[in-house]
């Protein structure tokens, strides 16, 4: 494999790769793509959401999950960061707190690869019985 | 804030919702042995009042709270730090934020693992062009996100080896320009 210290390398890199590799088009897919949204606002960076955004990165690239990660502002939950908010393909999304390493490898082995629950969610898609008319008489 | 990597991710997640779609960050370190840190962006900028509470922690444009503590907390690590922190913003145009450190100030902050954080901010933030310089008295360099993408073709930059490649190759300038301190 090509050593990278220049921009120029990369294109020697890309060549390498792709006679190795599928080159998979992202969005080509998308209702069977994991979304995975970092909470990286001042509260959530504060609390360590860069090391766990990298980590979520890095291992789901690595074990072969079809997804994307990317960060979104403060959802209000500070007093829970790191929080992150996973959205299954055909699921509602969900909203998980104190979020390190350790639960964010908890979260890819469980729940994006079986859709098993685990701890920690923020019950952020309840509706208020008052949404929920609002809704019906639309 | 740990060190100034975290504040570079938070500062330019301002840019960011502020719908640019180019931010450009630089590290210069001058003779005096200062670090200017810039971060520019071609996003909707501020309107005189929100630029007068631009260091006001109990100000935000957000609305799920009345707290904004993004700039406030820079500021507080510039200013103590022997350095300062100035804002320039033109609604419609863009912002510029500039915050000076001294080097040699026992309270300056450490850097922080920057080639890491401009990887992150390159990978999970596609439709926008991310350029991080850097520039001393002995060297500069530049890593422009635009060009990344244009030399890996359709290679995502989360891929294994091509995040490795990256990595070592920011680590590589990264540590050049930490010559010059």
């Amino acid at each position: 494999m090509t050593k990278v210290k220049t921009l120029a390398d990369l294109k020697k890199l890309r060549e390498e790769l792709q006679k190795k590799i599928h080159v998979r088009e992202s969005g080509d897919h998308p209702e069977s793509t994991v979304q995975v949204k970092v909470a990286m606002a001042t509260c959530g960076i504060a609390s360590g959401a860069k090391d766990v955004m990298v980590f979520l990165m890095e291992e789901l690239e690595k074990r072969g999950i079809d997804s994307v990660v990317t960060q979104t502002g403060c959802m209000g939950y500070c007093y829970a960061e790191p929080t992150i908010e996973v959205t299954l393909p055909g699921h509602e999304p969900l909203v998980f707190g104190f979020v390190d390493k350790k639960k964010a490898d908890e979260i890819i082995e469980k729940y994006i690869k079986n859709g098993e629950l685990v701890d920690g969610i923020i019950p952020i898609t309840y509706q208020s019985i008052n949404e929920n008319q609002e809704e019906g008489q639309q | 804030m740990k060190d100034l990597s975290l504040h570079i991710l938070d500062i330019v997640q301002n840019s960011i919702r502020a719908n640019a779609l180019t931010v450009t960050v630089s590290l210069i370190v001058d003779k005096d042995n200062y670090l200017h840190l810039s971060v520019i962006d071609n996003g909707t900028g501020m309107d005189k009042y929100q630029l007068e509470r631009v260091k006001d922690p109990f100000f935000s444009t957000r609305t799920t709270r009345k707290i904004g503590l993004g700039v406030p907390l820079l500021a507080q690590k510039a200013e103590a730090s022997g350095g300062f922190i100035s804002v320039k913003s033109k609604e419609g145009k863009g912002t510029e934020l500039l915050a000076s450190f001294l080097l040699t100030h026992p309270d300056c902050p450490p850097l922080g693992d920057i080639p890491e954080c401009a990887w992150m901010l390159m990978a999970s933030s596609p439709g926008i062009r991310m350029i991080f310089k850097f520039k001393g008295a002995m060297n500069e360099c530049e890593w422009d996100s635009d060009q990344i993408r244009t030399e890996l073709g359709g290679i995502p930059l989360t891929e294994k080896e091509v995040m490795t490649g990256i990595l070592e190759w920011f680590k590589l300038d990264f540590s050049n320009f930490k010559g010059n301190i």
